[in-house]
């Protein structure tokens, strides 16, 4: 039985992926949800260059892993739903 | 006759804004005690307790149907990349035989979001406006919105990143924004040559400015960015699409009697209005991303 490595590396990165979804809904700290799912976005970019859509790889990685998460993080600080910082 | 009588008057007084004159007097009864409403109802804790194994029922319930009709939904989709899949028909070999000729873009999803479905892209622009304007609405900070505590944070704030001058957010930005915003022009001028565009660059760039209004602080950002420059640029480029785009539905569909030159495909300045259409929409993006992280810290952009 032989596999092509990309084939492996693709069903590692689903692997992640789900791991890393289910991550998000379980976990009670907001701070590390918001963490894993930039993650999520990360491994979504790769996936999307193993479909041959580099495009949206290069807006997911932007918008997913990064804007995405930025205002997550301000809508926390702004509901003060973030512990260990000076409001929350 | 009587009741036509009163109606005329009604419409007259209603006309001449006096509409509250006539019923004076009852509306003066009625105003003096107004209804007393108990906005925040408290709930009662003991009796949410009581409900628990009935509210976890619920949950698991709701969940367990949706999740057998999504299951449901994509057991029926078509299977990926069968060549007898709904999605491979006529349209997909218009698109791969004749795109480069009719755009002039090589790459062809630029062709296809900024010359085949351009308008669809104009809707996307203009959802990115409103919703930028909805949070202006709700955030920006005037004289209705105005509270103490806030303004103490902001102060508060204000000292503490004034207080540290050599964090690594601060170096880091320092030589990290200008590579990022320099990429997303570069991927947003190369968008019909290579993957990426005005989305995805514009998106680049807002990450940029957001990563340099974050170390250097809001007062830094308004001597380039301030709420002029964003309006001016949301509304110059929405227009400027607006434009282009009527220019080639007006001259007739299918680029009949369309005067832009295509020029040679690959280069930087070929594929028609693809290249305009990309700056506009990136611009339009960047501002707008930027816009959301001002308007959520400091209230104001």
């Amino acid at each position: 039985m032989s596999m092509e490595v990309s084939t492996i590396i693709q069903m590692l990165l689903v692997v992640f992926l789900i791991a890393s979804a289910i991550g998000v809904s379980v976990t009670r700290n907001l701070f590390i949800a918001v963490i894993v799912f930039m993650g999520y976005s990360s491994i979504m970019a790769i996936i999307w260059v193993f479909l041959q859509s580099p495009d949206l790889a290069i807006t997911e990685a932007a918008v997913g892993a990064g804007v995405d998460s930025v205002l997550f993080f301000l809508t926390l600080k702004k509901v003060h739903a973030l512990k260990g910082t000076r409001e929350g | 006759m009587k009741e036509e009588k009163s109606f005329w008057r009604k419409l007259n007084a209603w006309i001449n804004g006096e509409e509250a004159l006539i019923h004076a007097d009852e509306y003066i009864a009625r105003r003096e005690q107004p209804k007393k409403r108990q906005w925040l109802k408290r709930p009662n804790i003991q009796e949410i307790k009581s409900n628990k194994g009935l509210y976890w029922f619920l949950c698991v319930l709701i969940s367990i149907v949706f999740i057998t009709i999504m299951l449901l939904v994509v057991s029926n989709l078509p299977t990926f990349g069968d060549p007898m899949d709904p999605a491979n028909n006529e349209v997909m070999e218009r698109y791969l035989e004749k795109g480069i000729e009719e755009t002039g873009a090589i790459n062809f999803v630029a062709g296809m979001i900024l010359d085949y479905r351009a308008f669809d892209t104009f809707g996307e622009s203009n959802v990115l406006f409103l919703a930028v304007i909805c949070v202006l609405m709700l955030l920006k900070r005037d004289k209705k919105n105005i509270s103490e505590a806030e303004d103490k944070e902001i102060a508060e704030d204000e000292m503490l990143d004034a207080a540290d001058h050599k964090s690594i957010l601060k170096v880091g930005a320092k030589y990290l924004s200008p590579l990022i915003i320099l990429y997303g022009i570069y991927v947003i001028l190369n968008g019909h040559l290579s993957p990426g565009g005005g989305f995805s660059g514009g998106s680049i760039i807002g990450a940029g400015l957001i990563l340099y209004a974050a170390a250097n602080g809001h007062k830094k950002m308004q001597t380039f960015f301030t709420f002029k420059t964003f309006t001016g640029i949301s509304v110059a480029c929405l227009l400027t699409y607006c434009a282009c785009k009527s220019y080639s539905f007006f001259t007739g569909a299918n680029h009949v009697g369309y005067a832009i030159p295509k020029g040679t495909p690959g280069n930087i300045l070929s594929a028609g209005f693809i290249l305009p259409l990309n700056i506009c929409v990136g611009l339009i993006v960047a501002a707008t991303m930027y816009g959301f992280y001002a308007l959520f810290t400091k209230g104001d952009i």
